[in-house]
């Protein structure tokens, strides 16, 4: 394990930020921390860094317990989301500050800085100033900043988190890419649940200062440990008083089987190639199901129609009472 | 409509304005307000500046050159003026240290009577000089309470200088250095910089504009700097007699040409030390 966390709690004032979080990170991989704003987790990152000091429990990176060790010498990249670039450098001296800091030898720095802009497609922008690049640009050069030394861990703080969506679509693929070229142990901070899934290698939910499930993101998807899990992850619908996403339901018009719900269709909605329809239950619930446009036509639904329900084989299924962690978060 | 045309009304309007009035494309244009505010700037440049500023120096070339040679030739006016230049740069130098230190302290850090502190900085700029001079000899001169007496010593000039010089670096530091970035200097640290490399690489750059600012302020106010040591510095003739001085006594004795050439060359060896400071100030930022 590259990243142990063992108990580790933190309190700005009266609010607990962690609360005794254990988490292993596994090397060589690229780990999501996913979860709400203002849930821990981005201290937790920072915790990790040094730049934030646990008030309890141990952090050890690469077997060496580095709870007490200040950020200097932890030897990890950090790239923050509002890129946290030197100004008055230029792209170049800002990929080599952390070489220029270890005093080595100049041609040495001249090739690695080569080779990393050459990594993050920045080489005709070397001798630029981080105000004359772009979010996307920016975010790039930090990253090749972070990489230049060589980190046992890079850690990203939500790190496409101010840039639109479209950049932030192309670096996500760009940055999955290049950990698979590059293989350092990877921790990246992200509310997004799109993101994380499509990103990640593993993800760990934190809420309200806890984990709340640790998995790979099928695991979690498809086996949400609890609602809370359930539903940052994806969208989620009642079903027979269970909660289920809305596409692992199954709408049908012939005659009903033991187990189907019945119900009314009471609004078709289309956006872009999905299907959501509305339907009222007998036991006064309102279930969304989702389908494609094709199936539309071959179901014949329509306003009003009586239809039968039933989770697919498969599906995950939460009950909504089933939220202990929540609970004694709050 | 041709496309020729097409193209031409697609350029912006401010391209084509200036074309209407007659003018060529070429070089920068001014808007109408930007225009206005630059005649009004100029203007009260003009009046409130340059127009002085001419007037001494017309004063000061009507007696030619010999009343410059003469002005640096006599031994009292040279000592005055390279007391008043030395200890002045020395003050700076004092300045830019403790000034960039105590706005640290303010911005960086939290303790009890800082909001009274930040009051407190800015009181030698609304205190006449004079009743600092007065406050400064009763303190400092004969019959000191505290048993210092610095009086008719070179070190009250020093002291006088640094009275009323102290805001001007803290006052242009502050702001800027509390909208620096400090996640800049948590990616520095990270990456393994210390606390000194940090504030020499990272803030210092950030910072030196508004030091040199400040330092440009704090020696062109120490240089013309009069009430504040008349008193306590007892204006010795080549012992603590500063320009300003020196000056008023030219004024006094029917020499307007000879206090009107101390004042140039006053102006001229202000203007390069502006100069040096901003080109080192420039320096620092290139190399971060």
């Amino acid at each position: 394990m590259s990243i142990e966390i063992i108990d580790v709690g933190k309190r700005f004032g009266d609010f607990v930020a962690l609360d005794n979080v254990s988490v292993s990170i596994p090397t060589g991989q690229l780990t999501a921390l996913l979860g709400p704003s203002g849930g821990g987790k981005s201290t937790l990152l920072r915790i990790i860094a040094g730049l934030e000091t646990a008030d309890t429990g141990r952090i050890e990176i690469e077997g060496v317990d580095a709870t007490r060790l200040p950020p200097q010498k932890r030897n990890v990249g950090f790239v923050f989301q509002h890129y946290a670039a030197f100004k008055h450098l230029t792209v170049r001296r800002n990929i080599a500050f952390g070489l220029e800091i270890r005093r080595r030898p100049k041609a040495e720095i001249r090739e690695r800085v080569d080779e990393l802009l050459a990594l993050v497609h920045l080489t005709p922008f070397a001798d630029r100033l981080p105000a004359q690049l772009s979010g996307g640009q920016r975010q790039r050069m930090a990253l090749a900043r972070a990489l230049a030394v060589a980190p046992t861990v890079l850690l990203l703080d939500e790190p496409f988190g101010a840039l639109d969506a479209k950049v932030r679509k192309e670096l996500r693929d760009w940055l999955r890419r290049l950990h698979d070229e590059v293989h350092v142990t990877t921790v990246f901070v992200t509310h997004d649940q799109e993101e994380a899934l499509e990103v990640a290698d593993e993800i760990v939910v934190i809420n309200e200062g806890r984990v709340e499930q640790i998995g790979s993101p099928d695991d979690l998807y498809d086996r949400p440990a609890n609602e809370f899990v359930m539903r940052f992850l994806g969208p989620v619908t009642q079903l027979g008083g269970q909660l289920v996403r809305p596409h692992d339901i199954r709408i049908h018009t012939d005659s009903p089987q033991p187990g189907d719900v019945l119900g009314r269709v009471t609004r078709i909605t289309r956006v872009g190639f999905e299907i959501r329809v509305e339907v009222a239950t007998g036991t006064g619930e309102v279930t969304t199901v989702t389908l494609t446009r094709d199936a539309l036509p071959t179901l014949g639904l329509e306003v009003g129609r009586e239809v039968a329900l039933r989770p697919v084989a498969g599906a995950g299924l939460t009950s909504p009472a089933d939220r202990p962690a929540l609970r004694a978060a709050g | 409509m041709t496309p020729t045309t097409t193209v031409q009304a697609g350029r912006s309007a401010r391209v084509r304005r200036p074309a209407r009035l007659g003018r060529s494309a070429s070089g920068r244009q001014l808007t109408r307000a930007s225009g206005l505010g630059l005649g009004i700037a100029m203007l009260w440049f003009s009046l409130l500046v340059l127009i002085p500023l001419a007037a001494v120096a017309a004063t000061a070339a009507e007696g030619g050159w010999s009343t410059f040679s003469r002005a640096l030739t006599n031994e009292a006016t040279a000592a005055a003026i390279r007391l008043t230049v030395l200890t002045a740069l020395g003050v700076t130098a004092v300045n830019v240290v403790m000034g960039t230190l105590i706005a640290w302290v303010l911005v960086r850090d939290r303790f009890p009577g800082q909001r009274a502190i930040e009051i407190i900085i800015d009181v030698p700029f609304a205190l006449p000089t004079i009743v600092a001079g007065l406050v400064l000899l009763s303190l400092y001169g004969p019959g000191s309470p505290l048993g210092v007496n610095i009086a008719n010593t070179r070190i009250a000039v020093f002291l006088a200088f640094l009275f009323v010089t102290t805001p001007f670096v803290v006052r242009s530091v502050q702001p800027v250095l509390a909208e620096l970035d400090r996640e800049a200097e948590e990616a520095a640290a990270s990456l393994g910089a210390s606390r000194f490399t940090i504030f020499r690489r990272i803030i210092l750059p950030s910072i030196a504009p508004a030091i040199a600012a400040g330092a440009t302020l704090s020696f062109a106010r120490a240089v013309g700097e009069y009430g504040s040591l008349v008193l306590l510095s007892g204006n010795l003739p080549l012992r603590t007699e500063v320009a300003s001085v020196r000056i008023l006594s030219s004024i006094e004795n029917d020499n307007p040409d000879n206090a009107a050439a101390v004042a140039v060359i006053l102006l001229a060896i202000s203007l390069v030390v502006i100069v040096l400071v901003d080109v080192l100030q420039r320096r620092v930022v290139r190399r971060g």
